[in-house]
């Protein structure tokens, strides 16, 4: 196999809150020998949020990340569900319509930028999982994850709306997907089947719906808890903040002791590959995996 | 005649093939309950050979014909316009008289579970009362706010462009797919939800209507308007018309701006907010996000999250001081700083 080569688009969180993550995705890439180029021009996807506000400078923003991927004729990946949407959502509108494209180009040719629609944009689990290959990764295991169950929660992002991701995330389908299971399956751990796995963590409204945040990771959370879940796994650093950090604040809304640790995608395929927990990043968990691996107390 | 009945072999039954190549055995796990008599609902389990043109609504009707005719559903046009027969197969709302069984056989297996579209509103098996549905899609005023000349001298014309805004949500047939396919809709019993949202979209970009702002106004607030979105993009999957309704809600978010509708609050300046982080850094500013949204005076909510969070080392000091200059800076901020400033288009 020829060596990988991603041009990787960070997004906000893995440069603060969740450093855990950029720190496992390049022990990842190490491990696989997939090479990475940091796009460190890139800027904030927006999170849908800016969207809100104004589309049209949301549209101009993404598009000039994505002329920098374009610039080392690579493709660019993605660690955040919510990047990934934001980025392809731009992509597709100006690969489909000219007239938009030619007025983002406009602007970008002010900062010396052509966005000309020439990479493609994909979530590093589907990197791993389509271009890698489950059966090479399943290979450089040294760890296996025999002993846990694992709960995947997929994030909304990266599965709806299907028609935008088909061609990025190997078609998989919105109420069935199976990329983590398989992914966990590989690694030697157990997939936990719940039915919230594929629902929303309510990160989005944190601020202004508090409540319905709080009920929505809440009711995934129990869900995979009373299906035996030891660990849970998410692509998406967001649904991470969402479960791992307001932990507490969801138990007591929902009315139950939670105690589970979120993994980020990374992570957990940077265990079976034989890195520390400390390597990793696991210390910087606000809900400690502990009782898993003591060492990051 | 005679010659003919002599002619004829009656058949081998050792030859005739047992299963046809074209069906498939389904099992049809399906939700059973008459709120009349049941304390709680029950799941009753039909087996049948399903082929490969037949539609989901044609195995609801089998259960009914074959199996016990008390098995009851809404069905009326069976041609996808009455919006009568929208259920849940495995959790994937969809109309049955447009949804091929086996396609669902191919995604899910061999065994179908068939629910109403929301079990907490079951009437009675597949039925459920919309009250909820229809109350909310009567608030936005569905239809074009206008004054009529009764005896008018021409047609109230429209271009080609003006009809084209809202063609597509038009097309909307009041299944209520998305509607139950939105969870905030089952947590926020004020939200307006996906559907009425599509509907306040297509009458506000109506050039006759007169009552856009109105309609704004009204999704502009929180807790029954569009800022209590997810995002997940459930309603987008649910919709058998295509239409998008999480699109139109970007819309309507980006009008409220655009007509001066939107006032600072914590979800108007959460949106805006993003743009503080990124003129300074290039990323959004975590930290600073959520103190301009809430105000400062209503940081409180989040200090024990921030203590938390500083604990796990998620708020770091490798960069700056936390909350005052932690945030790293992109390469050729600047080009961001120009785009910004030559491209924005909305203020708050």
């Amino acid at each position: 196999m020829s060596t990988l080569k991603y041009a990787l688009f960070t997004g906000c969180t893995a440069k603060q809150s969740t450093p855990e993550l950029l720190s496992s995705t390049l022990a990842v890439a190490e491990k696989l020998g997939i090479e990475i180029t940091i796009l460190e021009e890139a800027s904030c996807c927006g999170a849908s949020h800016l969207q809100d506000f104004d589309e049209f400078l949301a549209h101009v923003l993404n598009a000039r990340n994505i002329c920098y991927a374009e610039k080392l004729g690579m493709t660019m990946i993605t660690i955040c569900n919510t990047c990934q949407l934001n980025s392809a959502m731009t992509k597709h509108a100006l690969d489909t319509d000219p007239d938009l494209k030619a007025r983002v180009n406009e602007k970008l040719a002010e900062v010396g930028l052509e966005y000309k629609g020439t990479s493609e944009i994909k979530h590093f689990l589907y990197a791993l999982i389509d271009d890698y290959g489950l059966e090479n990764i399943k290979d450089k295991v040294q760890v296996p994850l025999s002993q846990f169950n694992i709960a995947p929660f997929y994030g909304c992002h990266n599965i709806r709306p299907s028609e935008l991701h088909h061609n990025a995330n190997g078609g998989e389908n919105p109420y069935n997907p199976t990329s983590l299971d398989r992914l966990i399956d590989a690694l030697e751990g157990h997939p936990v089947d719940y039915s919230h796995k594929n629902k929303c963590c309510g990160f989005h409204v944190e601020l202004q719906a508090n409540h319905t945040s709080e009920v929505l990771a809440g009711n995934a959370m129990v869900d995979a808890i009373d299906n035996n879940a030891d660990l849970m796994v998410t692509p998406c650093p967001l649904c991470h903040l969402k479960m791992d950090t307001y932990q507490d604040d969801v138990g007591k809304v929902i009315g139950r002791d939670i105690e589970l640790p979120v993994l980020h995608m990374p992570q957990m395929v940077a265990l079976a590959l034989g890195c520390t927990p400390k390597e990793i990043g696991l210390n910087f968990h606000v809900q400690k995996a502990t009782h898993l691996y003591p060492e990051t107390a | 005649m005679s010659t003919q009945t002599e002619e004829f072999e009656p058949f081998n039954t050792d030859e005739i093939e047992v299963t046809r190549p074209d069906t498939v055995t389904v099992t049809l796990k399906t939700f059973r309950f008459n709120a009349e008599t049941d304390y709680l609902p029950y799941y009753k389990q039909y087996t049948m050979e399903v082929g490969k043109d037949e539609l989901m609504l044609d195995l609801l009707n089998r259960i009914k014909w074959e199996h016990d005719g008390s098995f009851s559903y809404r069905r009326s046009c069976r041609h996808g316009i009455c919006g009568a027969c929208g259920i849940k197969v495995n959790g994937k709302a969809t109309l049955a008289c447009k949804q091929n069984a086996l396609e669902l056989v191919a995604l899910f297996g061999n065994e179908l579970l068939i629910e109403p579209q929301s079990k907490k509103r079951a009437v009675k098996d597949m039925i459920i009362d919309k009250k909820d549905f229809w109350d909310k899609h009567a608030e936005v005023k569905p239809y074009v706010v206008a004054d009529i000349d009764p005896h008018p001298e021409h047609e109230t014309k429209q271009t080609i462009e003006e009809f084209n805004r809202f063609l597509d949500s038009d097309l909307c047939i009041q299944c209520g797919n998305c509607h139950y396919a939105c969870p905030v809709v089952e947590v926020n019993e004020d939200y307006l939800g996906p559907a009425a949202f599509n509907a306040a979209y297509r009458f506000t970009v109506d050039t006759r209507d007169e009552a856009g702002k109105e309609r704004l106004e009204l999704t502009a607030q929180i807790g029954p308007g569009v800022w209590d979105c997810v995002k997940c993009f459930e309603c987008a999957e649910a919709c058998p018309k295509d239409i998008n309704p999480i699109e139109k809600i970007t819309k309507l978010h980006n009008m409220q701006f655009e007509q001066g509708v939107a006032k600072p609050n914590v979800a108007t300046k959460h949106a805006e907010g993003f743009l503080r982080g990124m003129k300074k850094y290039g990323y959004l500013d975590e930290a600073d996000i959520v103190a301009y949204s809430e105000g400062y005076l209503g940081m409180y909510k989040h200090l024990k999250t921030a203590i938390k969070m500083m604990k796990a080392g998620k708020i770091h000091w490798h960069s700056g001081i936390p909350f005052i200059d932690s945030v790293p800076k992109i390469k050729n901020l600047d080009e961001v700083q120009k785009l910004i400033e030559i491209s924005q288009t909305h203020t708050l």
